[in-house]
């Protein structure tokens, strides 16, 4: 049981932990945080695997590195745009909740949109 | 003397986890937003400090000492930026009260 | 075991204990803070796995670029969270705990029983560097040898700002990011905003230049610019230019457009798309990261303002 054996399990519970906030937090918000949680626990699997592989000189193995650097900002950019709906909905006066309430109403926006 | 050198990293470097285990004890058991900062900036000045000190007797070259003299100056100017403007808008929230 | 895997299982602990935390706690501002502190310490679990270059990248980009996006948004929300009382039902609950479980022991159980011998690509890279003549492994790889690949993501970081702004309201369309922010010449942040960037410009860009041979590259780098630009705005010394200004769509298509004008030029006059011929493989990229830190500055620090809220006169 050496420490990278431990971050592979502690990333699998993370990814665990990410799907079950994902799914039952009500909020959006607290979704996309569940979301980013279950991201990172996906990145430090690669960088488990990546660990192990280490060889000729180099501590971890450079494409997987490659591959989760590429994953982080992708993963950001999805926020990013989660979060630019949600203040969209936020906005436009509507419950920022993803339940089966009321449909978006007609009704004058005293924002003006 | 490179003994003594490790001694005296591994004294500073406790020292400074000290500082950090009691600024950390003040953020929890002081009553309100004021002086929990206070006890922070104890962990975020002497406590950091005394860690790059310690680690400045370890560094190799003058760049690398350099560089961890600068991320403790970062440090304390973000510190003492958050601490005022934390504090500005605890006194604000007491004031509207 | 060694002070090392012992110091790495509380890591370890430490973090899972936050995460769950982060989950389970009721405000939802207290779950961005919680996440935002998650990131740095995976951070640090980077550091031990010996990724460095990932390790910055989880550090600027999700920890803090992220956490300044969800504490904007818990901020503003925060007034909303009143109307969202709709808790899951017991049933939901259940499954989704038995979902995760099941998810998180499949993947243990990979773990467990990842094969001995490792397969790794570290030897064919390290036999690969006469091609480019840099001594990072991790930027070989991201400019190089899957050169596509990040050409691609500059795209989706393009895709992702058209899809910020077209959520911008009619009366809003091609205007400002974001609100103004007002400036007391002798506020605290106005003084902070007039001391940091200087350093932050420098360090941003020492960071992206020694990732050819060090720890680092573009996307850390432009992180850190964009940071610092983010910095100036949010003291109000600043303000956002309006999204229609053809100067700043320039500057966001800069980077994969290079990328692209390069690529082609090694499909014309070269082997492949892509190829870069070895005596010039060194100034080629460095040319492009230097195009691709500025398209990512300035895509990340849209990316964090928003939509388009006032208008072009405003």
């Amino acid at each position: 049981m050496n420490a990278v054996t431990v971050f592979g399990i502690f990333a699998a519970v993370a990814v665990g932990l990410g799907l079950y906030g994902l799914i039952t937090n009500p909020e959006p918000l607290r979704k996309i945080i569940g979301f980013n949680l279950l991201g990172s626990g996906v990145f430090l699997l690669f960088g488990v695997v990546g660990r192990r592989g280490a060889a000729a000189g180099i501590g971890n193995d450079p494409v997987p590195q490659a591959l989760v650097i590429t994953g982080v900002v992708v993963a950001f950019s999805a926020t990013a745009l989660a979060i630019a709906l949600l203040m969209r909905l936020h906005q436009k006066g509507g419950p920022t909740t993803l339940g089966n309430g009321s449909p978006p109403s007609a009704r004058s926006d005293p924002l003006g949109s | 003397m490179s003994l003594v050198r490790d001694i005296m990293t591994i004294a500073a470097v406790s020292a400074g986890a000290l500082f950090f285990l009691a600024g950390t004890v003040g953020l929890l058991r002081f009553p309100d937003t004021l002086t929990r900062l206070h006890a922070l900036t104890k962990a975020d000045n002497l406590g950091l400090g005394l860690v790059v000190l310690g680690l400045l007797l370890q560094a190799g070259n003058l760049r690398d000492g350099l560089k961890l003299i600068g991320i403790w100056l970062l440090a304390l100017l973000a510190g003492a930026t958050v601490s005022q403007l934390i504090a500005r808008t605890a006194r604000q929230g007491e004031a509207a009260k | 075991m060694s002070i090392a895997t012992v110091f790495e299982i509380v890591l370890a602990a430490v973090v899972l204990i936050l995460g769950i935390w982060t989950i389970a706690v009721r405000e939802t501002y207290s779950a961005t803070v919680g996440f935002i502190a998650y990131g740095l310490l995976v951070a640090l679990i980077w550091v031990r796995l010996d990724a460095v270059d990932v390790a910055l990248t989880e550090a600027a980009i999700s920890g803090g670029l992220g956490g300044v996006l969800l504490l904007g948004a818990a901020a503003r929300l925060q007034d909303a969270e009143l109307t969202a009382t709709e808790a899951p039902s017991k049933v939901t609950r259940v499954s989704a705990a038995l979902l995760s479980s099941l998810t998180a022991a499949a993947l243990a159980s990979a773990v467990l029983f990842l094969p001995d011998s490792p397969p790794t690509l570290a030897p064919t890279v390290a036999g690969h560097a006469w091609a480019t003549s840099l001594a990072n492994p991790v930027t070989n790889v991201l400019m190089a040898f899957r050169a596509m690949d990040t050409m691609l993501e500059k795209v989706v970081l393009l895709l992702a700002i058209i899809g910020v702004w077209s959520l911008a309201p009619d009366d809003a369309w091609g205007g400002r990011p974001g609100l103004r922010h007002q400036a007391d010449p002798n506020d605290i942040l106005v003084f902070l905003a007039r001391l940091l960037p200087p350093v932050g410009i420098v360090a941003g860009i020492y960071i992206f230049w020694t990732g050819a041979n060090h720890p680092g590259g573009a996307f850390q780098g432009g992180a850190i610019l964009a940071s610092m630009w983010l910095l100036t705005v949010m003291a109000g010394l600043t303000d956002t230019p309006p999204v229609s200004r053809r100067w700043l769509r320039f500057v966001l298509i800069a980077g994969p457009g290079l990328f692209l004008i390069v690529g082609l030029g090694g499909l014309w006059f070269g082997a492949a798309f892509l190829a870069y011929p070895p005596a010039l493989a060194k100034p080629l990229i460095l040319g492009i990261e230097v195009a691709m830190i500025l398209t990512i500055a300035a895509t990340l620090g849209l990316l964090l303002t928003g939509a388009p809220e006032r208008s072009e006169g405003q």
